[in-house]
């Protein structure tokens, strides 16, 4: 429904697992390089995610058949 | 002259001793309409209560005032409670009031508390009903007035703080007759087509009355029975509605639910900040142990001379092959000593098979062998050594005889 968002959840929620192994300090110089790596694009991939990030908003209405229809809803002056 | 003159002092507090003797004046509850009203720094309320021909100056002290169930403004019609005495800087009286309801609604309050303790009775507000807000919403549903300020005041925030949210309004009307229909169907609706992974229901301040339509009890049960979490915000901050008791989290205001529904894209930025920070000094720690552990391997005598290392084996190896040549040669000539030894005992023994066979030795009396008859005189006695024994004989004749 919002994959932006998704992709920020789940970025956010891989860094931290991310920093909590690497600050345990119990894996090997290697893998603390990959996951270095793996976390520095993630927090740049965020950042991004944020400083594009536009708010949606829409207005929701009723379909004859009762489904709902998304419109367009401008409350910016 | 009169003769007894009495200082203002004396004056004000006989006045104000009578007036808190008055029983009918220690609590008093009057009507009327509010004027003047100020607050205070010290958090003390001060107001004129008026009707058509007289007024009534009052003061809600913090404590008390802090207990109101509304926010009194000028022109409202009150009912205030506490007791009338005199204040004696200003040579007045005034009523220090305890207690204010708004005049006209007690019917509501009591509609109110009734349908609060059936609700509570059947479970609504029961805590472990409540829900979990997501912490990253990824779709906020508003079921409010499209019109109002309260829907520009939480769009204004939601997209301060963190614009990666989408937002779906469902336009109700939030006060008359029709709004508690359209508000519970609203909620239902976004459940029914899953609009929204949270849902804020509310609108802006306004009257007991106009808030009303959110102390309903459709309302309330289409808020207990959302599967998506209910964010309820209603009016100000002393408004308290049956929706705020049984919403999975309760608003203040609607910008305040605004803020509660998501993160703050600032402490976000932050927070990411702190991990990159955190990782950089993860990794530079690791990378300072790794380069302390190859410091103490790199002195030690192997990697320092990796020739001298094999030297050493090389010298220890030729060691071992002398000493093993040594122990093989000392071998060798001990088994020769006794082979040598050997054969000469087998020579040694020989003289006795070929006794066996028949034949004799004979010696001296010193042992020597005899090979000739001229080594022995007649009458000498020699041994004579057999296979079996030795015989001790005399020479009784001696015969040369030529060969």
């Amino acid at each position: 429904m919002n994959p932006e968002n998704q992709t920020f959840e789940q970025s956010m929620a891989r860094l931290e697992q991310i920093v909590r192994a690497m600050e345990r300090g119990d894996v090997a110089l290697e893998e603390s390089l990959k996951l270095f790596q793996e976390g520095t694009e993630l927090v740049r991939g965020c950042q991004k995610l944020l400083d594009d990030a536009q708010l949606q908003v829409k207005k929701i209405m009723t379909a004859p058949d009762g489904s709902p229809v998304e419109e367009e809803f401008r409350d910016e002056p | 002259m009169p003769q007894n003159v009495l200082s203002i002092t004396q004056l004000t507090e006989y006045i104000r001793s009578k007036l808190d003797m008055d029983p009918n004046l220690g609590q008093v509850a009057v009507r009327g309409e509010i004027s003047n009203y100020k607050v205070y720094p010290s958090g003390h309320h001060y107001f004129t209560l008026k009707d058509e021909s007289s007024a009534l100056k009052c003061v809600m002290f913090k404590g008390n005032a802090t207990r109101l169930r509304f926010r009194p403004d000028n022109g409202m019609q009150v009912i205030a409670m506490g007791k009338v005495a005199v204040y004696p800087r200003d040579g007045a009286y005034q009523l220090y009031c305890t207690a204010m309801a708004m005049d006209g609604v007690g019917d509501l309050y009591a509609a109110f508390e009734q349908l609060k303790k059936k609700l509570a009775a059947e479970g609504l507000f029961d805590p472990a009903h409540k829900k979990l807000l997501p912490k990253y919403p990824g779709t906020i549903g508003i079921v409010t007035s499209s019109a109002g300020a309260a829907v520009h005041d939480m769009l204004r925030i939601l997209r301060k703080r963190y614009p990666l949210s989408k937002v779906r309004l469902l336009p109700v009307r939030v006060q008359g007759a029709e709004a508690p229909g359209e508000i519970a169907a609203a909620i239902r609706f976004a459940n029914h087509y899953h609009l929204a992974d949270l849902l804020i229901v509310g609108r802006g301040g306004g009257s007991i009355e106009d808030l009303w339509a959110f102390n309903d009890e459709q309302v309330a049960h289409a808020i207990y029975d959302s599967q998506i979490p209910v964010i309820s915000a209603v009016g100000h901050e002393p408004d308290v509605t049956i929706s705020d008791y049984v919403a999975d989290l309760r608003a203040a205001t609607p910008s305040n639910a605004a803020e509660l529904a998501v993160p703050d894209q600032d402490a976000l930025r932050q927070s990411l900040d702190a991990m990159s920070a955190a990782m950089a000094s993860a990794l530079s720690r690791q990378l300072k142990a790794a380069r302390q552990h190859l410091d103490v391997l790199s002195h030690s005598a192997a990697l320092k001379s990796p020739t001298g290392y094999l030297e050493q084996r090389e010298k220890n190896l030729e060691l071992l092959k002398n000493r093993l040549i040594a122990a093989q040669n000392q071998t060798i000539t001990r088994n020769n000593q006794r082979y040598i030894a050997a054969v000469s005992k087998l020579d040694a023994l020989s003289p006795l098979k070929v006794l066996t066979r028949g034949y004799s030795m004979a010696r001296k009396e010193n042992g020597e062998v005899l090979r000739s008859v001229r080594q022995v005189e007649l009458g000498e006695r020699i041994a004579v050594s057999l296979s079996d024994g030795s015989l001790s004989a005399t020479v009784m004749e001696k015969k040369e005889e030529a060969r």
